[in-house]
């Protein structure tokens, strides 16, 4: 298994990287992380005549920062900087999370969380996260940059709307707002494999402790993340007076996944029934533990650690 | 810094690259899109680094990339350059000795028919050197990334934690040096 022939190109500057791109338009690919691309073009998947190696552009690609809006990722952070970053954990944890179901930590040293939302893979994490969370990708290209919400970033199954002379070179995850708890956890036949389902969760609570918001996103249920909210479920509603089995049963209800060889589309409708009543009591409780005064006063919650599958 | 040069008759690109490997800077002429498991083996005969599945699930071609584990397989030659790579050959101590991790699979009977070695010991000298206390738990987690087909995995789990207790054994030996020297080590000298 060895990857088609190509040009190779390492540009200096995101500039000079964006003229290839507009270059060879169609015939271009970015190399960021490659833990998704390398195989795939080893599987002679994918043969793009001329790479673009964006991994000398860290000055440019590699900022990452948290600010009241959220996370800010460069291009080429790679998911384990993202995954151990104490700023990010405090103001957005659902990344941190997920991060830790992202392949092994291997892969996670390597990959990029940028170059896994322009991969647009059905059963990956990040992609669910940051259309849970509303954020964005900023692309640019030398005809300018733009930030696309989350909700137009993925159009297919492997695609997002970036257009081929379009560089990702950075995606904002939101902080939520408020006294709010998230959580993340999916289901694999092996630890690090493809999830057969996963589900991240974000809850918000008001000073009386009552459900204000209750959103979920899936993984590996939809050829798109969708976000499914359930707040006309439990607004209103004290944390613990919250029949989970409700909430959940709508999950069931509006899911419509595939059938493949791993699972039936009814056991993943299972699945996504079993996470979102588990994931859904864990988020709020979250929420009733972080400070009613501010959001960035709620510290990473220590029981998000090894979580099991 | 990478040249490349105009694609030969044959259509493929080749590049020159300029990297240290176990310590040794090395200069490759290489196809850019050779990977750097094939580099390291086939133009660097460093056969140590074993390709296995090719495409980042198997964790036999694990090396380390300025010292954190990375698939070789799932990396192009020409993006390793300018940076430092440690393969398992590299892992032994100044004097020849075996390395904490290498020691530890002597111990435990880590390994079977050996294929998958190379990328646990990498794997786990990386992680015992940034957790030197692991839980089981833990070190089941480090090396969920690597299969072993002989599925040798209770020796390989018994292996990271005794290779975690041999890195604080030698750290407490070499006493002051590290900083945990106490006077009762003192007076044992």
């Amino acid at each position: 298994m060895k990857t088609p022939k190509f040009t190779y190109h390492a540009p200096r500057t995101v500039a000079e990287a964006l003229d290839l791109l507009a270059e060879h338009d169609a015939d271009g690919k970015v190399l960021a992380g490659g833990q998704s691309l390398i195989p795939v073009m080893a599987m002679r998947l994918a043969s793009p005549a001329h790479l673009v190696d964006i991994n000398h552009l860290t000055d440019e690609l590699g900022g990452l920062h948290v600010d009241a809006e959220g996370a800010h990722v460069g291009a080429l952070v790679r998911h384990s900087r993202l995954e151990s970053d104490a700023a990010t954990a405090r103001a957005v944890p659902l990344v941190g999370q997920a991060l830790r179901h992202v392949a092994h930590p291997t892969i996670r040293n390597r990959g990029t969380t940028v170059g896994s939302l322009a991969h647009a893979d059905p059963s990956a994490e990040m992609p669910t996260v940051l259309t849970l969370l509303g954020g964005h990708v900023v692309a640019r290209s030398v005809r300018g940059e733009r930030a696309i919400e989350a909700a137009d970033f993925f159009v297919g199954p492997m695609e997002s709307c970036l257009a081929y002379d379009e560089l990702a070179v950075s995606a904002l995850f939101p902080a939520p707002v408020g006294r709010f708890g998230t959580a993340f956890d999916e289901i694999t036949r092996r630890h690090g494999d493809y999830a057969l389902c996963g589900a991240g969760v974000v809850a918000t609570l008001d000073e009386a402790e009552q459900l204000t918001s209750l959103k979920v996103s899936l993984v590996s249920i939809s050829d798109l993340p969708e976000v499914i909210d359930l707040t006309d479920l439990v607004q209103g509603t004290a944390y613990d007076e919250v029949d989970h089995d409700v909430v959940a049963q709508r999950v069931r209800d509006v899911v419509d996944p595939a059938a493949d060889i791993h699972a039936s589309a009814d056991f993943r409708r299972h699945l996504a029934f079993v996470l979102t009543r588990r994931l859904t009591r864990e988020a709020a409780e979250r929420a009733l533990a972080a400070s009613p005064d501010a959001a960035d006063a709620s510290a990473p919650s220590p029981r998000t650690a090894g979580a099991p599958s | 810094m990478t040249s490349t040069h105009q694609p030969t008759e044959t259509g493929e690109q080749r590049a020159s690259v300029r990297v240290r490997v176990n310590g040794v800077p090395r200069g490759l002429d290489l196809p850019v899109r050779r990977t750097l498991c094939d580099a390291l083996r086939q133009d660097l005969e460093l056969t140590g680094t074993h390709v296995g599945c090719e495409h980042g699930v198997c964790g036999a071609c694990t090396v380390l990339l300025d010292g954190e584990p990375v698939r070789s397989c799932l990396m192009l030659a020409v993006s390793a350059d300018g940076h430092d790579v440690t393969t398992v050959e590299g892992l032994t101590e100044a004097d020849g000795s075996l390395s904490p991790t290498q020691q530890a699979f002597v111990d435990c009977h880590g390994l079977q028919c050996g294929f998958c070695t190379p990328g646990f010991l990498t794997t786990i000298s990386a992680f015992v050197r940034d957790n030197p206390e692991p839980t089981p738990e833990e070190a089941r987690e480090a090396i969920g990334g690597n299969l072993c087909r002989c599925t040798g995995y209770q020796n390989i789990v018994a292996s990271v934690l005794r290779a975690a207790e041999i890195t604080r054994e030698r750290a407490a030996d070499s006493g002051a040096d590290v900083g945990t020297g106490t006077d009762t080590e003192e007076d044992a000298r």
